[in-house]
């Protein structure tokens, strides 16, 4: 499924699928996409992922666009569903920010709900199997392909040192240099005497630089590390069941071939789109409907559980639990880290 | 796995993600729905009102009611009064109207009665100076024996 590289092993597999689409200088000093890991690992810092930052950007601009309409219309009167929908949303990342944050600040508000439905979104392209996209895009010429922009440690970290930024942007103007160097200095030893400060000068300073330091990398690093192993999981279902080897997927080689292909599930869906959609007009009573559903259920059902499809299953309503735990998570350590950028110690 | 420039542009893109939303998604948001929350608790202060103004209104109904039905009973019993009353004086009308009559009648009676007496007297005396004179064949001077007539007349 790899892209239609058919005789690859179970480490390629993974490493093909963990590598991004990276843009740089090759070492001849021509700028062009790297063709290998190697290729992109020589390319050094100044070179970007393409796929990590068109999906970000692709996924933003859905989210701007979804909430731009509503924000469009709003007004004050019965809202429609989706108007209702969104605004839930809005209210409750408002609700989120007034708990924790007890300052006025017009900018915390909108980067909570940025932040929280962007990286939702992101997570969310974790849920698409993994093989989808990357084959769609290996039928363009495209060889390399990471959807989840959240499994790729630069796109984490790089959101997670912007709010590292705003909570040194934000404990400077609230406090100044001198509180803020105050704070990183005044504690956790505390005295009275002036001996007693430069004395715990430099252990002060030393403890609250990684207290400030963790925040960032633990905020970056959290987001990466779960997503990075929901995907590496969801990877490894797919290798065990239907990749190359697979050991249950072997029965039905003889069916399918090496695996289940793509075709199957389009006209799997098809014919139960295609059955309600029938019974909903009326051609269809809703005995025969039943029994229509039900053998089309087996079949695919028997199918799914022999491909391990049951079990993307089971990991995907798991992971829908993280992806939207992460964002929050995410946006609630903003607020928290933001709030005490704006406190006094 | 390589840390590069995606970082910076990732950085990049969400703080061009955040100003979107903080120029163009949160105000219209806000003020939309802190404008219907407005609304409502107008609204439900509205209907709170219109609950109590509804409350006085009914006291005061209620009121109406029993005043006019404390009207209504006091013209009632005037209009009993008033009927006994002109029953009670219609009766006193009529038996004094009928008192009226029949003393009229009773005095027209005695008024004919006296009438017929005295024409009775009056030809009883000629009747009786007829008689005697027819007894006596002589001619009775009616002035002559005025006196004795008229103890005549009183006797009959």
């Amino acid at each position: 499924m790899a892209g239609g590289s058919e005789n690859i092993t179970q480490s390629e597999y993974i490493r093909h699928h963990l590598q991004n689409l990276t843009f740089g200088q090759h070492p001849d000093g021509s700028w062009g996409l790297a063709h290998s890991a190697e290729e992109a690992q020589a390319m050094g810092f100044w070179a970007f992922h393409v796929d990590t930052m068109f999906w970000a950007i692709f996924l933003g601009l859905i989210f701007y666009l979804l909430f731009r309409t509503v924000a469009k219309k709003a007004n004050s009167g019965v809202p429609s569903r989706f108007q209702a929908a969104i605004e839930f949303i809005v209210e409750f990342v408002d609700n989120s920010v007034r708990e924790s944050f007890h300052g006025t600040s017009k900018f915390i508000a909108p980067l909570a709900l940025t932040l929280f439905v962007w990286i939702f979104f992101m997570n969310f392209m974790d849920l698409i199997p993994v093989d989808w996209l990357p084959w769609v895009a290996g039928q363009a010429g495209i060889h390399y392909q990471k959807v989840v922009p959240t499994t790729d440690v630069n796109a984490t970290m790089g959101m997670a040192i912007t709010v590292f930024v705003l909570i040194l942007y934000f404990s400077i103007k609230i406090k100044g240099v001198g509180g803020f160097i105050a704070e990183l200095t005044g504690q956790p030893f505390a005295a009275n005497s002036t001996a007693g400060k430069i004395a715990f000068f430099l252990p002060n300073l030393l403890l609250e630089t990684i207290a400030l330091l963790a925040k960032p990398v633990s905020l970056g690093l959290r987001l990466f590390g779960n997503l990075y192993a929901g995907e590496l999981i969801f990877i490894l279902i797919a290798l065990i069941f239907t990749a190359g080897s697979g050991f249950v997927a072997a029965g039905l080689s003889s069916v399918f071939g090496e695996h289940i292909p793509a075709w199957f599930w389009i006209v799997a869906t098809a014919a139960i789109f295609a059955t309600l959609w029938l019974n909903l007009k009326g051609k269809l009573n809703t005995k025969t409907t039943l029994w229509f559903l039900l053998a089309e259920m087996l079949l695919v059902g028997g199918i799914a559980f022999l491909g391990g499809q049951l079990m993307h299953f089971g990991w995907a309503v798991f992971h829908l639990l993280v992806i939207t735990l992460q964002a929050f998570i995410f946006m609630m350590l903003t607020i928290v880290y933001l709030s005490m950028a704006h406190e006094h110690h | 796995m390589n840390i590069n420039a995606t970082l910076i542009l990732q950085s990049i893109a969400m703080m061009i993600f955040v100003w979107f939303c903080m120029k163009f998604l949160w105000p219209p948001l806000m003020k939309a729905m802190d404008e219907r929350r407005e609304r409502i608790a107008e609204g439900l202060a509205a209907s709170d009102r219109a609950e109590k103004e509804l409350e006085a209104a009914k006291v005061t109904v209620d009121q109406q009611i029993r005043e006019a039905r404390d009207k209504a009973g006091e013209i009632v019993e005037q209009a009993s009064q008033r009927h006994s009353q002109i029953l009670d004086q219609a009766k006193e009308d009529a038996v004094s109207e009928r008192n009226r009559q029949v003393s009229a009648a009773e005095a027209d009676i005695a008024q004919a009665a006296n009438q017929a007496r005295e024409e009775l007297r009056a030809s009883v005396a000629s009747l009786a100076v007829l008689g005697a004179s027819k007894i006596l064949e002589k001619e009775v001077d009616a002035n002559t024996h005025r006196e004795l007539l008229d103890k005549l007349i009183a006797e009959i």
